[in-house]
């Protein structure tokens, strides 16, 4: 039994412009303890697909597929049963630096209110929970009192960390979490991250759009483009050797300190994503791929097993082509 | 707070301070708010001095319009009005809530008379903003939960109407549907006045017969207010559902009535606070109309009158009572704010 199992998940929003399909069939399995990455651009379904996790998503979206949690069908669950899921048995660490948490409350009121709402524990241990909590992460317990106004960025972070412990849950998604801090802060905020992977054994989630981050502190990666994944494998592998264009494009745009060559290479990535609603025929990464042949405009792709644990959803790439 | 303290254990200035270094900035923003409000309140002393100074029309004249007056006190009054203006000046500024002011229209001082009116301003201004705000905030609460719903349809197509209409038209309304009787309903409650004659205000009767005068014109005031705070409380709402907290509230496995009540209200609360205490200054002016429209014997009858005559030193004293009130309000308004909310304190 796998910690999480997701398969055929569709999530489709209804608009006033008909139909958007958000994510359009993703199969996804985290162990217990292992750490899988998921990268891709802005709008490519990635925070959707963690939303979807714990039902968050608003009433617009319909989500097909299946969900398993520990062997529980979190689709299939009642409200209620849900609410007993969330956070207690998987918590999401939202991008805190910006509005993740309340401005009008304090920061170990709002640590502790998961663990006042799903155990019965008097409110002096929540209290010392809180105070250990915030310990665990590198925070002063004193900071319980403050406002989430009074933290920098990267401390009002690690309070969001703070706060997906709180329950001690299995698995913990975190949602684009260094992405607004500077360089420095995310190596510390990532630092704390990955200390509390390898000390309680969570398994986790890691959405960033970031590849050279998820290299570091994923065990493996699956790369998103409009709403599927377009190939997984290894976090290095990805990182260093990617298969799919699309990934390597990605890994590009990161500069390799150096290499005089990367300098001189085209990086990046012509064009926009495509808008969910209106998708390119045949792959949808066509349109802006330098190794599209004409069949890649027909024909759908779909991932491919490649060998040593990685697959990738391209026709040239499984043709054996490039 | 060297260079070992970059990131881990570092500390924002909050938390070094010591619990008497925080109490003094609370007090000096507390004195600030006071002091900014004490000047205020000297700049509209001052002012309302030389407004009413410079309105046209002969003092001496409007006292004696209509009624014979003792010639030897109105020629002491000339004597008073024909002193340099420095020194009306200083002998206004020694008091200017000086008791021996007369009303022209009146023939009473001036401040006794505001007295005697205040009572029923304060219970009818004070009845309806108590039950407006906490309708209002109810109904902008429920509304703006869920925009688009049908009580949300229904209800803010509600309160727009109430919104728009003036407020001595509704006042009218009601007068002659619910006190004169319209459409086959009677007449149910009085047309005007606060208490039946003869009665005592003392009496459980006295009571009684003062909460049915009060309800036409409360029920008018409260319909008024009540739009106005629900509209702002609905918009507050709104604006807070798409905060990224809620979702963290939500997947933190609270109720959705827990994510409603804990989490956004606190948050959209604040701008219908202060609009609610901003109002409560205007309680002493009372509503000008809508007390002209029921007869309701408060500060804003008296005003009207006052405005009709026009009897000055009336006017000039509720003027200086209402920016008092006024004033008052914002600074507590200010005070409340930041009590309210951590990001405004010092």
């Amino acid at each position: 039994m796998s910690l999480l199992e997701i398969q055929d998940l569709q999530v489709t929003y209804r608009g006033t412009q008909g139909d958007v399909p958000a994510v359009r069939g993703v199969d996804l399995v985290v162990e217990a303890g292992q750490t899988l990455g998921i990268a891709g651009e802005s709008g490519c379904g990635k925070s959707t697909l963690a939303t979807a996790v714990l039902r968050l998503l608003p009433r617009s979206a319909t989500v097909t597929g299946q969900i398993r949690l520990e062997d529980q069908d979190i689709l299939a669950m009642t409200w209620g049963q849900v609410r007993a899921v969330r956070w207690a048995k998987a918590a999401i660490v939202f991008q805190g630096a910006m509005h993740g948490l309340n401005p009008v409350r304090r920061v170990g009121e709002q640590i502790g209110e998961p663990i006042r709402i799903h155990e019965n524990v008097e409110s002096r241990e929540v209290s010392s929970r809180v105070n250990g909590l915030l310990e665990q992460v590198g925070l002063p317990a004193a900071r319980a009192r403050a406002y989430p106004h009074q933290l920098s960025g990267g401390q009002r972070q690690r309070v969001m960390i703070a706060m997906a412990l709180a329950c001690r849950p299995q698995l913990i998604i975190a949602d684009e979490p260094t992405t607004a801090l500077d360089v420095m802060v995310q190596a510390q905020v990532l630092k704390v991250l990955k200390d509390l992977i390898n000390e309680t054994g969570v398994g986790l989630i890691f959405i960033s759009h970031d590849l050279s981050v998820l290299a570091e502190t994923c065990d493996r990666v699956a790369v998103m483009y409009a709403g599927r994944m377009v190939e997984t494998g290894p976090s290095q592998t990805i990182f260093t050797d990617p298969l799919h264009p699309y990934s390597a494009a990605l890994a590009g745009a990161f500069p390799r300190i150096g290499d005089p060559a990367f300098r001189y290479a085209p990086a990046g990535l012509p064009g926009d994503p495509p808008f969910p609603g209106d998708l390119p025929s045949g792959c949808t990464f066509h349109p802006r791929c330098a190794r599209a042949i004409d069949v890649c405009q027909t024909s759908d792709v779909e991932l491919v097993p490649l060998g040593l644990g990685r697959m990738a959803a391209c026709l040239r790439v499984s043709e054996g082509v490039l | 707070m060297a260079i070992q303290s970059q990131g881990f254990g570092q500390s924002t200035h909050a938390e070094k301070r010591s619990w008497f270094r925080r109490n003094r900035d609370l007090s000096k923003f507390v004195l600030a708010k006071l002091g900014g409000g004490v000047l205020t309140l000297l700049f509209v002393v001052i002012f309302n001095f030389f407004l009413f100074r410079m309105m046209p029309g002969d003092p001496v004249g409007l006292y004696n319009r209509g009624r014979n007056q003792d010639p030897v006190q109105l020629a002491k009054l000339r004597a008073a009005l024909n002193r340099p203006i420095w020194d009306q000046f200083v002998t206004y500024m020694r008091n200017p809530f000086a008791e021996t002011i007369d009303s022209t229209r009146f023939s009473r001082p001036v401040w006794g008379l505001i007295g005697d009116r205040l009572w029923p301003t304060v219970l009818l201004v004070g009845t309806a903003i108590v039950l407006a705000s906490i309708i209002g905030v109810w109904i902008g609460i429920r509304a703006g939960w869920t925009p688009g719903g049908r009580f949300d349809r229904i209800s803010t197509g509600f309160t727009l109407i109430l919104y728009s209409m003036p407020e001595f038209w509704l006042g009218l309304v009601l007068l002659i549907v619910f006190a004169v009787g319209a459409f086959g309903i009677p007449g149910l409650f009085p047309t005007g006045g606060m208490i039946s004659p003869g009665l005592s205000g003392g009496s459980l009767r006295g009571v009684l017969d003062t909460g049915w005068h009060l309800a036409l014109p409360c029920l008018t005031l409260t319909l008024v207010y009540l739009a106005e705070y629900s509209l702002i409380m609905r918009a507050s709402v709104v604006d807070e559902l798409g905060q990224d907290y809620l979702t963290t509230a939500r997947a933190k496995g609270l109720l959705d009535s827990d994510v409603r009540r804990r989490h956004a209200v606190p948050n959209a609360l604040l701008p219908t606070m202060t609009l609610i205490f901003m109002n409560l200054g205007f309680v002493v002016g009372g509503a000008i109309t809508v007390e002209t429209v029921y007869s309701w014997p408060g500060l804003g009858l008296l005003s009207y009158d006052a405005i009709k005559g026009p009897d000055i030193p009336l006017l000039q004293a509720a003027f200086l009572l209402f920016s008092f009130a006024v004033i008052i309000a914002n600074v507590t308004a200010d005070l409340l704010y930041a009590y309210l909310d951590p990001r405004v304190r010092p």
